[in-house]
């Protein structure tokens, strides 16, 4: 067939499709946003790389938070206290405060759609303790997380997907967004897909584009996230010269299965499980004595890190802790954390009945992204505002950064986060769609072009670099100078060393040239927005200068002047990155809620 | 286990330039983390980069990977690479149409899923709070909800390969009684006329070749039995 697209053939044979709304990803926020707009009649194409049930909001397992108090007193006002000082006061706390009170309303809502969550002997839905949550303040563990089994993400998902067939929303599916779409003005007008059975490249021309396009976790060598989430959406933002917000920070989670990086939910602390060293020490008792295994994922993360440094790690290379439930009743295990003990077999070789888990902190969640309001609208500095709406960008879910995660991420907040700004971008949508604030406008001619070159580059390379060397080199950078623990030089040497890992993709070679399912080119393609984030996190973490949640460097130790390492005074503020020039702005925090019914959370020390 | 080499005999078809599918000889050396199937394919595809599979969350949860591995449907990443009989032999799932290599076009398949109506019908207006349900209505959920829609089953099954478009499969009948037995949904009466029929639930023939692939351990006959039993029951 010879070579499928060159600048010439291609630039002829675009199709265009026109849209009110194209939505691309249909993983939870994609898909509680397209609820929104085919509910209200919007003619919606959402797009995803996969059927989306495989979308990996599938692998989420200890549930979604929500003050529902059904087993213990619960108040918005704790949820939202534990959520700022999870995020070490670098979330934003009118959104934070938006999150936390629509949480009942989204989680009641998704049950009837007839979500399956674990009942209560009353009949309510379930819930358990989960990291960083608490009651009165921080003074005790609370049961805030709505849960089904340790399959809540999996729930949730098909829940959801079943109520878009009700409302027949129209699905492309096997559809990957290349580009976004952007005219002279900066207005946003969709994007540019391909689609992976054709290999056919269209045009979605839409007056509203929503970006639900989840994580970016596999930038790292160990990782709890699929194959698929390779940040496709931040690569696209990046390119159309949006920036994004707070890269620096990436939770580690405590529990990924030693050597194969599989999540073991924070639900199995939840349930009573604890964290033990190679003497068999409860070693979170010394570093957060209140909480103890419950403390936040950071906290939890970098103790365990510790353990393993001074030399009490588990194994032949004391390189993992273990973390232990051969004290809980079997039957709650069969019955509350079956999927865990389904995967504690299959990837560590051990039934947890019976014996320990061998753990190690493994990277899991992106707090930064493509930054939004509360509204779901994507934001960026124009004429002097640094929160100045794109027009027609909608974006929502891990992609997004409202910013409700901050510095650190409190376990079932994603799941919260998904369903609360996944349906405010599309009630965003629905509400100026309504108000004819949204145009279709005119596609300018050379729109797709930058998106056909880079396919015209892909298929005439030749002697160039193989796509899984140069994606392990990025994988191996990220994770030596990246990780949970940072250090000044090596932050300074990994800026280096990741542009030059960004220089050899931009030479990437594939073999395989069909036009039928080329998962080479695929690859290819995801690995140019993998770049993007790779670079976003590294030159973002080198230039911030403290200590913060998931971010601790050496030099901002913790001391008086600055507990834990953290600067209030120079860096209470997000970081935006620049993929144009790599350049670095700040925005302000916002430190006062929306409504007059709470104080500000004031600064403090974070202890648990 | 240690760095060793596998062999394998993979289907390969490629629309745009192979006249026919065949059978490749490949063989792979494998590092001493590399445990499960899905590995050795990720291994393979560095190797030949035009080697084409869905995968997406390596923990079998998200169904992405169904394959037919030595005449038997399974996860890839669910499947220990050592436990298997040299050379693997990889085909695509057998019933459904390949668009390339391991990839089918399971379009048959999900249509048959979205003809049972699979979400919960309930027309009263929702309650304020959550629809309350005893932990013993919610227990009869399991074994049906965690249906991950790999099509291990569905594509395991006779009466499937040969009405496709006819008989709606275990994972779909599976998934019909997921929302029959919810206390929740008011919808069984529609739910079993939208069944009754010879050929969309009566040619399960109980061969229960899908309890056999199933990767969840998921039982479809038994669900497609308590369907029969409520048809038999609602006739008398």
């Amino acid at each position: 067939m010879g070579c499928a697209y060159s600048l010439e053939t291609v630039s002829v044979n675009v199709a265009k499709r026109i849209f009110d709304a194209v939505i691309v990803g249909a993983g939870g926020a994609g898909l509680r946003a397209a609820l929104q707009l085919s509910e209200a009649g919007l003619k919606t194409a959402v797009l995803s790389k996969v059927f989306p049930t495989r979308s990996h909001t599938v692998a989420a397992q200890g549930g979604v938070a929500a003050s529902l108090g059904n087993s213990t007193e619960d108040h918005w006002h704790w949820h939202m206290y534990d959520t700022v000082k999870g995020s070490d006061w670098l979330g934003d706390q009118d959104a934070i405060e938006f999150m936390v009170r629509k949480a009942n309303e989204v989680v009641i809502e998704l049950e009837h759609y007839g979500m399956p969550f674990d009942r209560t002997d009353n009949g309510k839905i379930y819930q358990r303790p989960f990291g960083g949550h608490s009651m009165n303040y921080g003074k005790a563990p609370v049961m805030r997380s709505c849960a089904a089994a340790d399959r809540t993400g999996h729930a949730m998902l098909h829940a959801l997907y079943q109520r878009n067939v009700r409302a027949h929303t129209q699905f492309f599916v096997e559809w990957m967004a290349l580009d976004l779409l952007r005219d002279a003005d900066g207005n946003v007008l969709g994007v540019v897909a391909l689609e992976l059975e054709t290999g056919e490249v269209s045009i979605f021309h839409a007056r509203a584009t929503i970006f639900a396009t989840g994580g970016s976790g596999r930038i790292f060598y160990s990782s709890t996230n699929a194959f698929t989430n390779t940040g496709d959406g931040l690569g696209m933002a990046a390119r159309a010269g949006i920036p994004l917000e707070d890269m620096e920070f990436w939770q580690f989670h405590p529990t990924g299965v030693a050597g194969a990086g599989v999540l073991i939910t924070e639900g199995v602390r939840g349930e009573g499980g604890m964290l033990r060293n190679a003497s068999g020490e409860r070693f979170m008792e010394r570093y957060a004595p209140n909480l103890k295994d419950l403390a936040s994922r950071d906290v939890v993360s970098r103790s365990m890190v510790t353990e393993i440094n001074e030399g009490r790690g588990c194994g032949p290379d004391k390189d993992h802790v273990m973390l232990d439930i051969t004290h809980l009743d079997p039957a709650k295990i069969m019955k509350r954390l079956p999927g865990i003990r389904e995967i504690s077999i299959q990837f560590a070789g051990v039934d947890p009945i019976r014996a320990p888990i061998p753990v190690v902190p493994t990277c899991h969640y992106q707090m930064g992204g493509i930054p939004t309001n509360y509204k779901g609208q994507v934001v960026a500095p124009r004429d002097g505002n640094p929160n100045s709406p794109v027009p027609g960008f909608y974006a929502a879910g891990e992609c997004a950064c409202a910013s409700v995660h901050g510095a650190n991420r409190l376990g079932t907040n994603s799941l919260l986060d998904l369903l609360v700004f996944g349906k405010s971008a599309g009630e965003s949508v629905v509400a100026d769609f309504k108000a004819g604030n949204l145009s279709l406008r005119p596609l300018p001619t050379d729109v797709a072009e930058r998106t056909l070159a880079r396919l015209a580059r892909l298929e005439s390379q030749k002697d160039g670099n193989a796509v899984p060397e140069v994606r392990l080199a990025m994988q191996r950078t990220m994770q030596k100078h990246a990780g949970v623990f940072r250090f000044k030089d090596l932050l300074k040497e990994g800026v280096t060393r990741i542009l030059e890992v960004a220089e050899s993709a931009r030479t990437t070679c594939i073999q395989d040239k069909s036009r039928v399912w080329n998962t080479a080119r695929q690859e290819a393609l995801e690995l140019d927005n993998q770049i993007e984030v790779a670079k976003a996190t590294m030159i973002s973490a080198e230039a911030r200068k403290e200590s913060r949640g998931a971010h601790v460097r050496d030099d901002a130790p913790d001391t008086p002047e600055h507990p834990n390492g953290r600067d209030d005074q120079n860096w209470l503020k997000h970081t935006l990155w620049f993929s144009a020039d790599n350049h670095l702005e700040y925005k302000p925090v916002s430190l006062k809620p929306m409504s007059h019914d709470v104080e500000p959370i004031a600064l403090a020390k974070r202890t648990y | 286990m240690s760095k060793r080499t596998v062999r394998f005999k993979i289907y390969r078809y490629d629309p745009d330039k192979d006249a026919a599918p065949y059978m490749q000889d490949i063989s792979v050396e494998l590092d001493a983390t590399d445990k499960k199937l899905l590995d050795a394919l990720v291994r393979l595809k560095a190797k030949d980069d035009s080697l084409s599979f869905r995968r997406s969350c390596r923990e079998g949860v998200c169904g992405s990977d169904a394959i037919n591995i030595n005449n038997k449907n399974g996860l890839a990443c669910l499947t220990d690479i050592d436990s298997l009989k040299q050379p693997v032999v990889l085909r695509p799932l057998p019933g459904l149409p390949v668009i390339r290599d391991l990839i089918v076009d399971m379009t048959q398949f999900f249509k048959q899923y979205h003809s049972i109506k699979p979400y919960l019908i309930n027309d009263d207006p929702p309650p304020e709070r959550e629809r309350l349900q005893s932990p013993e209505e919610r227990e009869e959920l399991n074994g049906l909800y965690e249906c991950i829609l790999c099509a291990c089953c569905s594509t395991a099954c006779p009466s499937f390969w040969w009405n496709p478009d006819k008989f709606v499969g275990p994972s779909g009948l599976l998934n019909a009684y997921r929302f029959i037995a919810d206390t929740r949904d008011q919808a069984t009466s529609e739910r079993l006329d939208n069944l009754e029929d010879p050929y969309r639930l009566f040619r399960c023939h109980t061969i229960m070749s899908c309890v056999d692939v199933c990767p969840k351990s998921l039982n479809p006959t038994r669900a497609i039995g308590k369907i029969k039993d409520l048809m038999v029951r609602r006739a008398i």
